[in-house]
C-alpha cells in the first residue's frame, strides 16, 4: 500500500460527496504516542485494490484513516462490469445459462440453477425426481468446491500459506469430478431449463463417494491445523463483528447472517429441489466475528459431504430431462432417424423455446446466500429482463461496519471473511 | 428413449396462450396480500405463479413497505430491480392495473414468518421518480444506486444516489431497451479524476 496519501479536509469531502454510501465517522479515542502521528483533524486515504491481491479479484476498498485506525470503509465496485444482465435479454432460454454460469464464477453450478428454476417456473414444467437429484449433488458438490477455495484464500489472506495450497488441493479434486459429469471445470452450463445436460457417467459412484472421503480428512486436517492455532485465532477471533440487526438490514444472507446467531438457511427454511428429503444441519454461531464465518464455511463442506452422500444413495433412476421436445433437445441418435427430431434439435437451437407472459423471482442458497433471479418474459424466446440478485452484491454492504473502528489489517481479514465474487458483484 | 411419441402434430398448435387477465374481486389466497389490499385502496393482487404480488402506485410505495415492515414482519427488502417494458411483444397484463413503460420491483422476505412478498409500481417514461426505501431497508443501498445506474429511475431520499457500476462520468442508462450497447462508441481513455 505504497499509494497512501496525505490529504486535505477538503479533498476528503470531495471524494466523500460522489460517495458509495453515507459514510459514518467512528467515535473512538485514539491513543497518539509521539511527534509523528497526524494531528487530530488530520486523516489519511488509502486505496486498497482494485488490484490488491486481497481484494479477490477488482474490488476496490476506499479506506479512511487515523493512523491505523479505520474510520470509514467505502466499497468502490464495477471494474468487472460486463453487462450481463443485458446480454441475458440478448440470448435465448436455451443460451440464457451460459451467460449466468458466468457470474459467480466459483459456484456456477448455483446461477444455472436458479435460471434454470426461474425459466421452468414460467414454463410449468416440472424435471423429473433423477434431474432433481442430480441437480442437488452437483450443487453440493459446487458449494464443497467454493468453501474449500475460501478456506484456501482466507488462509492466505491471514498468513497461513500451507493452507492455501491445501484449500486448492482438495478444490482441484472435487472440480475433476464435476468436470467427469459436466466436461467442464467451470462455467458448467450443465443444468439447463427442463433437466441437466446429460445423464452420469459409469462408476461416477465410487469417485464421487472416494472425493468425499478425501474432502472429509481434508476438512479434518484444516481443523487441526488452524482452529486453535493461537495466531489464526489472534487473527480472527473478535475481528469485524457484526450484529444480526445489522446483518438483517443490510440485506447480508448465507454465512454473513448465520454468523450472527440466525439459523436461516434457504435449503431448510424454503426447501426446494429435494432438500427437505435429506438429513442436514443448518451450521450457525453466535459471534458473528471473522473466526465464525470461517468455522461456518468450514463445517458446511462437511454437511455438503453429507448431502452428497445421501444423493448418490438415493439417486433415483429414470429422465435426466423432461422428454418435452419443445424444451430439451432429442437424443443424439435420434437425429439421424428422425425428421421430427431434427427440426426440433434445429428449431431449439436456432429460435430456442417461446415462454408465456409473466414474472417470477427464485431464490436459492448459494455458498455466498441467497441468489435470486427475477424472470419477466414477454412471449418471445428471450427474456425481456432478466436479473440476478447476487449475494455478494448485498454482503459488500455489511464490510463498513465490520471494519470500521478496527486496525487496517483487520480489514484484510474483513474482505476475506465476507467472501465477495466480484463476477457477481459488478455482473 | 420415447422420442417417437413426441410428433410434430401435438406440438403442431402450442400457441402462446394470450396473458388472461385476473378476474377483478378473486378472492386473494395470500393473507399479507389481502392486509395491503385492506390497507391500501387501490392495490392489485395478482397471483402471479404461484407467488404474491400486489401492484401499487408510486406514490404509496414507500408507506407499503412501512407497513410491510412494521407491522407484517417484513425484515429484508431482499431486492429492488426495475423492468423496461418499451420493446414487449406480449405484456402481462394485470386487470386494474395502467401499464407504464417502466416498473420498479421490490422483493421482501420476512424470517419470522417465512414468506416472501413482492410490490410492483409503474414509472412513467417521463417522470422516472420513486421514492426510496432505503430509510426502512438500508441494505438497498446498492440496488437503489444500481437501478439508477443502469435505467435511469430516481430514489428520492436515498443518500447518496450516483452511479455504481458504470464510470461516474458515462452518458446514457445501459440497460434501457433504446440505450443500445453499439451505439456508444468505445473509447478508452483516462479517469478524469480521483472520485
Amino acid at each position: 500500500m505504497t499509494d497512501a496519501t496525505r490529504l486535505d479536509a477538503g479533498r476528503l469531502e470531495r471524494q466523500t460527496d460522489e460517495g458509495a454510501q453515507e459514510l459514518r465517522r467512528v467515535e473512538r479515542e485514539v491513543v497518539v504516542t509521539g511527534g509523528l502521528w497526524p494531528d487530530e483533524d488530520e486523516t489519511t486515504i488509502v486505496n486498497m485494490g482494485p488490484q490488491h491481491p486481497s481484494t479477490h479479484g477488482v474490488l476496490r476498498v476506499m479506506l479512511e484513516l487515523e493512523g491505523e485506525t479505520v474510520l470509514q470503509l467505502k466499497p468502490i465496485i464495477g471494474y468487472l462490469h460486463t453487462g450481463m444482465e443485458k446480454t441475458g435479454e440478448e440470448l435465448t432460454y436455451v443460451q440464457g445459462a451460459t451467460n449466468v454460469t458466468r457470474m459467480d464464477y466459483l459456484s456456477p453450478l448455483s446461477n444455472e440453477l436458479v435460471w434454470s428454476l426461474a425459466v421452468e417456473r414460467l414454463l410449468d414444467v416440472e424435471v423429473p425426481p433423477r434431474a432433481v437429484w442430480m441437480r442437488m449433488l452437483l450443487v453440493e458438490l459446487n458449494r464443497m468446491a467454493s468453501h474449500l477455495l475460501f478456506q484456501a484464500t482466507n488462509g492466505m489472506d491471514i498468513g497461513a500459506l500451507s493452507m492455501m495450497i491445501y484449500g486448492w488441493r482438495e478444490r482441484e479434486e472435487v472440480l475433476r469430478l464435476i468436470e467427469t459429469v459436466t466436461g467442464l471445470r467451470m462455467n458448467n452450463n450443465f443444468i439447463r431449463p427442463g433437466g441437466v445436460a446429460a445423464d452420469l457417467p459409469d462408476g461416477f459412484d465410487a469417485e464421487v463417494l472416494a472425493v468425499c472421503d478425501l474432502v472429509e480428512k481434508g476438512v479434518r486436517d484444516y481443523e487441526n491445523l488452524l482452529n486453535q492455532n493461537p495466531i489464526w485465532i489472534e487473527r480472527m477471533v473478535g475481528v469485524g463483528t457484526i450484529s444480526r440487526e445489522q446483518a438483517i438490514a443490510l440485506g447480508a444472507s448465507g454465512p454473513i447472517l448465520r454468523s450472527t446467531g440466525f439459523e436461516w438457511d434457504l435449503r431448510r427454511a424454503q426447501p426446494y429441489l429435494a432438500y427437505d428429503e435429506v438429513d442436514f444441519d443448518v451450521i450457525y454461531t453466535q459471534n458473528g466475528d471473522c473466526y465464525d464465518r470461517f468455522l461456518i464455511r468450514l463445517y458446511e463442506i462437511l454437511e455438503s459431504v453429507k448431502i452428497v452422500r445421501q444423493c448418490v444413495a438415493a439417486m433415483p433412476g429414470g429422465d435426466f430431462r423432461v422428454q418435452d421436445r419443445k424444451v430439451t433437445p432429442p437424443p443424439r441418435a435420434r437425429i439421424d432417424e428422425s425428421m421430427e427430431a431434427l427440426i426440433h434439435h434445429f428449431k431449439l437451437f436456432t429460435e430456442g423455446f417461446k415462454v408465456p407472459p409473466g414474472e417470477t423471482y427464485v431464490a436459492v442458497e448459494s455458498p455466498r446466500g441467497e441468489i435470486g433471479c427475477y424472470l419477466v418474459s414477454d412471449g418471445t424466446g428471450k427474456p425481456a429482463r432478466m436479473h440476478i440478485r447476487g449475494p455478494s452484491f448485498y454482503n459488500l454492504q455489511t464490510m463498513a461496519p465490520m471494519a470500521e473502528g478496527s486496525m487496517i489489517a483487520d480489514t484484510v481479514a474483513i474482505i476475506s471473511s465476507v467472501d465477495p465474487v466480484m463476477g457477481e458483484v459488478d455482473r | 428413449m420415447p422420442d417417437d411419441t413426441a410428433r410434430e402434430e401435438i406440438h403442431e398448435e402450442d400457441p402462446t396462450p394470450d396473458p388472461v387477465p385476473d378476474a377483478i374481486g378473486d378472492p386473494i389466497g395470500d393473507e399479507v396480500a389481502a392486509a395491503v389490499v385492506v390497507q391500501f385502496p387501490g392495490a392489485v393482487f395478482h397471483d402471479s405463479h404461484g407467488q404474491a404480488v400486489v401492484y401499487v402506485d408510486t406514490g404509496i410505495w414507500h408507506e407499503v413497505a412501512a407497513f410491510l415492515r412494521d407491522e407484517q414482519q417484513f425484515t429484508q427488502c431482499i431486492d429492488v430491480t426495475v423492468v423496461d417494458h418499451l420493446r414487449d411483444e406480449t405484456r402481462l397484463a394485470v386487470a386494474g392495473v395502467e401499464p407504464e413503460r417502466f416498473e420498479v420491483v421490490a422483493n421482501y422476505l420476512s424470517h419470522p414468518r417465512n414468506r416472501r412478498f413482492r410490490t410492483i409500481a409503474q414509472i412513467p417514461a417521463a417522470d422516472p421518480t420513486i421514492a426510496s426505501l432505503a430509510d426502512l431497508y438500508p441494505g438497498v443501498d446498492f440496488a437503489e444506486r444500481e437501478v439508477f445506474d443502469l435505467y435511469g429511475i430516481v430514489f428520492d431520499g436515498h443518500p447518496g444516489l450516483t452511479r455504481i457500476l458504470m464510470p461516474d462520468d458515462w452518458e446514457g442508462f445501459p440497460l434501457r431497451k433504446d440505450d443500445a450497447p453499439a451505439r456508444v462508441p468505445v473509447t478508452f481513455k483516462g479517469d478524469p479524476g480521483p472520485r
